[in-house]
């Protein structure tokens, strides 16, 4: 049912962790559905002077498709300035994958979505 | 798995003995010998009279047969009850008569998984045909009183059918103490062959087939007997004996022990006392099951769970939502099913493995707030 790919990222998921001094939190996801996602992002600055996300990290709650993408939104988006992690979208976390089960891509599928709050948060906590 | 000597059972009636059972030739009546045999050995073991059984593809058929062939058979009335936990079979049988005009009373059931003996006795009308009720929850493992309700729906005069596919030979079936009029059967569950099971009728019983062709099976189940099947459910029927469930039970209060004592926030689901003794459901709280699953299974422990996630309909299952749990609970819910075959240090191997597993998933849930 799940993809090679898929599985190896369950087996041994990257950066399931919380970051303590994370500038940006983005909370996406419900127990109820069985879907919980927590994303960390540290953004600094890099060389030429743009924000980036130096370090990121998921803590999940939810099946084997949701451990996935959260490991593989760290993947994706660790390096990455602003800017460019805006633009990571479902679709890329799910063709990273090589694919996922149809009936995941709606309820599992989360991470994306949490990287965008979680850089949405870094903004606002920035501004104020 | 089907027991060796089951399969050793069956292996002839695929080639020695491969006679039609209706034919009348040698070979045909050597078939039909078998099938009355068998029919006699299913029949013994619930107290029932041969001609009570009929031989069907499983429990799915049966409980399909029980209730829409008593529901058409029976038009003067209209009403049927049965409960919240029952297996989709019986679930799903109530529902397509629901969507023909038949009343359905869905019974409650408490934390346990008990249904209320007095709401039965209320909600039995003029128009009640039939009460179907699971006798052992394939889920949660909680037993009814049947004896109770049998005595019930004796009173009030209505058909009383039981699911008892997962309850037969591991705890007491007598139709005739326990007042059944119809009780369905399946021969997988008992070491037996997929694809093979039973349906017990009471003699007098109004029953409509729901297949037509042929007059086979007391005209109520069309088409040629499955003779190798048949003998093979019998054989297993034969070889599950009672101290199996003796040390099926040691085994499982043994797991139950030691995964509360090993791993905190847990819940059994389902009755501690009246349960099933090769059933336990165990919800682990801040993960979810199928990712749980998952885990145990590149160990080689094979597991099933009553989260959402690993349904095709997305929904919780619905029987750890009758007993109350709140579908985050649902998630987290894992049953273990034991054999006859299951060792203790099988458990063991299961229990270390299931205690890193769900630690591991614990340690990056945002849920879990332990150490």
């Amino acid at each position: 049912m799940y993809s090679q790919k898929v599985m190896e990222h369950f087996r041994s998921p990257h950066n399931l962790k919380e970051i303590k001094d994370a500038n940006g939190i983005g909370k996406i996801g419900n127990p109820v559905c069985g879907d919980l996602m927590w994303v960390y992002i540290k953004v600094d600055k890099n060389k030429q002077g743009k924000e980036y996300i130096k370090d990121i990290g998921v803590k999940t709650f939810g099946c084997v498709a949701a451990i996935a993408t959260s490991s593989m939104i760290t993947d994706l988006a660790k390096g990455k300035t602003l800017e460019e992690a805006k633009k990571i979208n479902r679709d890329d976390i799910k063709d990273a994958l090589d694919g996922l089960p149809p009936i995941k891509v709606h309820c599992s599928n989360l991470s994306a979505d949490g990287l965008h709050r979680a850089i949405e948060d870094y903004e606002k906590k920035k501004k104020a | 798995m089907v027991d060796k000597e089951v399969e050793k059972a069956m292996l002839p009636y695929f080639t020695k003995i491969y006679g039609n059972a209706s034919s009348l030739h040698k070979f045909g009546q050597e078939a039909k010998e078998a099938l009355e045999k068998s029919r006699e050995t299913i029949a013994k073991r619930i107290n029932a009279l041969p001609e009570e059984i009929i031989f069907t593809s499983g429990g799915t058929e049966s409980d399909n047969l029980a209730i829409k062939g008593v529901a058409y058979a029976n038009k003067d009335k209209n009403h049927i009850i049965t409960t919240k936990i029952e297996h989709h079979a019986v679930e799903k049988s109530c529902k397509a008569l629901e969507k023909e005009g038949f009343k359905v009373t869905w019974l409650d059931v408490d934390k346990d998984g008990f249904i209320n003996l007095e709401q039965l006795k209320k909600e039995i009308a003029d128009k009640t045909i039939l009460v179907s009720i699971i006798h052992a929850n394939n889920e949660i493992g909680t037993i009814q009183d049947i004896e109770e309700i049998g005595k019930i729906c004796k009173e009030k005069n209505v058909y009383f059918h039981t699911d008892t596919v997962q309850s037969f030979t591991k705890t007491e079936i007598d139709v005739k103490k326990q007042n059944i009029t119809l009780a369905s059967f399946s021969a997988h569950k008992v070491h037996g062959p997929k694809g093979i099971g039973a349906l017990y009728i009471k003699k007098g019983t109004k029953i409509k087939k729901l297949s037509d062709g042929g007059s086979q099976e007391n005209n109520l189940r069309a088409g040629t007997e499955n003779i190798p099947y048949i003998v093979g459910f019998t054989k297993a029927v034969e070889l599950a004996k009672q101290e199996h469930c003796k040390k099926m039970q040691e085994l499982r209060d043994y797991l139950i022990e030691k995964v509360d004592k090993e791993i905190p926030e847990v819940k059994l689901n389902g009755s501690r006392k009246e349960r099933l003794c090769n059933n336990i459901n165990i919800t682990f709280k801040y993960i979810e099951g199928e990712a749980l699953l998952l885990r145990l299974d590149d160990k080689g422990i094979a597991v099933s769970t009553g989260s959402a996630c690993s349904s095709r309909e997305l929904k919780p299952s619905h029987v750890l939502t009758a007993i109350g749990l709140h579908p985050a609970m649902a998630h987290g819910s894992i049953r273990f099913t034991l054999s006859r075959y299951t060792t203790k240090e099988e458990l063991d191997y299961a229990i270390k493995h299931l205690k890193e597993a769900v630690a591991e998933l614990r340690k990056v849930s945002p849920l879990w707030r332990g150490k």
